[in-house]
């Protein structure tokens, strides 16, 4: 009948507590401010538009939808930002401040898919 | 053909690599082949559901998913390289002289060949996500040739020889020297991870300071080109480093001589008290 380690369960209640109401209050700030959606598409060694405006300073997202039947992958070395996507799916990239400026961006799958991603 | 014979075998360079090491590394450690065997099945299996559950990780923490997730995955891997390495500053003389007959050793030696075996694991989890898609896309869209798809699958297998090259390359080193050699290298590849989970870290945008780029090194040699790529896997070169990335990782090899060097000088002190 030691008590240390019913002390030591509480313990980790409280922990698992603590760790849920700080997730809840970052996931509720996080969704309070509505940030502007930019669209991609990628179809097949084609990226649409070839110049995707963003704005800069600011928080967005751009939403990438592979339309093609291949698989793609965004990718911008200037960026340090890549993401692959299965043929049909859509995902997003968040970005949380942007330099004005322009941007490479292509497709590792598909080598002569290139755009430019200007922030302004 | 060509194209998928090179865009597979970029996925595969880092992960390819890194194998390598680690079996260099691990030489004359019991077990090994086991726990390394176990870190690759591991890392396919992961990359597996990771590129299963791409969207789903992509949306959590309100997009930041991918990137925190690679950012565990990496910081893990590296604490276990510095495990590895302060490991080895102790006892890599004696399985170099393969006194290992010494019991403990060989026993703990298991478990910095299981550290290793996560190294393995996370470099095919995170390359090999990415590789999953693009090859189940070659397949599943039927709209592809079998050229693109042998193309595709010779590209993985050069990254396979790639891995058996640098091993057995390392392996030719005279056992004396092997895990000086190796030891070095990994405190190299530990600083090239750090310094990429630093980042990943910035695109969550869990950590917002330092997040420019110090110097631009694109134009001698690009991270994206075949030789920039190898040496972004073996020394974690990238040519627009940031303030954070730079000092992540310089901080990460001073930290791990740093333990290297007490970890060698605690066993002579221990040696010398019951000599």
């Amino acid at each position: 009948m030691s008590p240390a380690p019913q002390k030591s369960a509480t313990v980790a209640r409280h922990l698992a507590f603590a760790v849920c109401v700080i997730m809840a209050a970052g996931v509720g700030f996080a969704r309070a401010d509505e940030m502007p959606v930019i669209k991609v598409e990628m179809k097949d060694g084609v990226i649409i538009p070839k110049i995707i405006e963003v704005p800069a300073n600011t928080r967005f997202k751009l939403e990438i939808s592979n339309t093609g039947t291949s698989p793609v992958e965004f990718e911008s070395m200037e960026l340090k930002r890549e993401k692959a996507l299965a043929a049909g799916s859509t995902s997003g990239i968040v970005f949380r401040t942007l330099d004005p400026g322009t941007y490479d961006v292509f497709d590792d799958f598909h080598p002569d898919a290139k755009a430019k991603l200007v922030a302004k | 053909m060509i194209g998928a014979f090179v865009i597979a075998f970029r996925e595969v360079i880092e992960a390819g690599l890194i194998i390598g090491i680690v079996l260099a590394a691990t030489r004359g450690i019991a077990g090994r082949g086991r726990w390394i065997g176990l870190g690759v099945l591991g890392g396919l299996a992961g990359a597996c559901l990771v590129a299963l559950f791409a969207e789903r990780i992509s949306d959590a923490f309100e997009g930041a998913g991918q990137d925190i997730l690679n950012a565990a995955v990496l910081g893990t891997a590296v604490l276990m390289l510095i495990w590895h390495n302060t490991w080895m500053s102790r006892h890599g003389r004696e399985l170099a002289n393969e006194l290992k007959a010494a019991g403990e050793a060989v026993r703990r030696g298991e478990s910095t060949a299981m550290a290793l075996a996560f190294v393995v694991g996370a470099a095919i989890l995170r390359e090999g996500a990415e590789l999953v898609l693009f090859l189940y896309g070659l397949v599943a869209s039927g709209t592809s040739g079998p050229d693109l798809q042998i193309g595709a699958l010779s590209g993985v297998g050069a990254g396979i020889l790639l891995s058996a090259v640098s091993y057995f390359g390392l392996a030719a080193i005279p056992t004396r020297y092997v895990f000086s050699v190796t030891s070095a290298l990994i405190i190299f590849l530990a600083a090239g991870l750090a310094a990429q989970a630093a980042q990943f870290l910035t695109n969550a945008g869990v950590v917002t300071v330092l997040d420019r780029p110090l110097w631009n090194t694109a134009s001698i040699l690009a991270e994206g080109s075949m030789v920039g790529r190898v040496l972004h896997a073996l020394v974690g070169y990238t040519d627009r480093p940031t303030g954070l990335q730079v000092i992540v990782y310089l901080g990460t090899i001073l930290v791990m001589v740093g333990l290297m060097q007490w970890s060698s000088a605690d066993k002579k002190r221990r040696t010398l008290r019951t000599a």
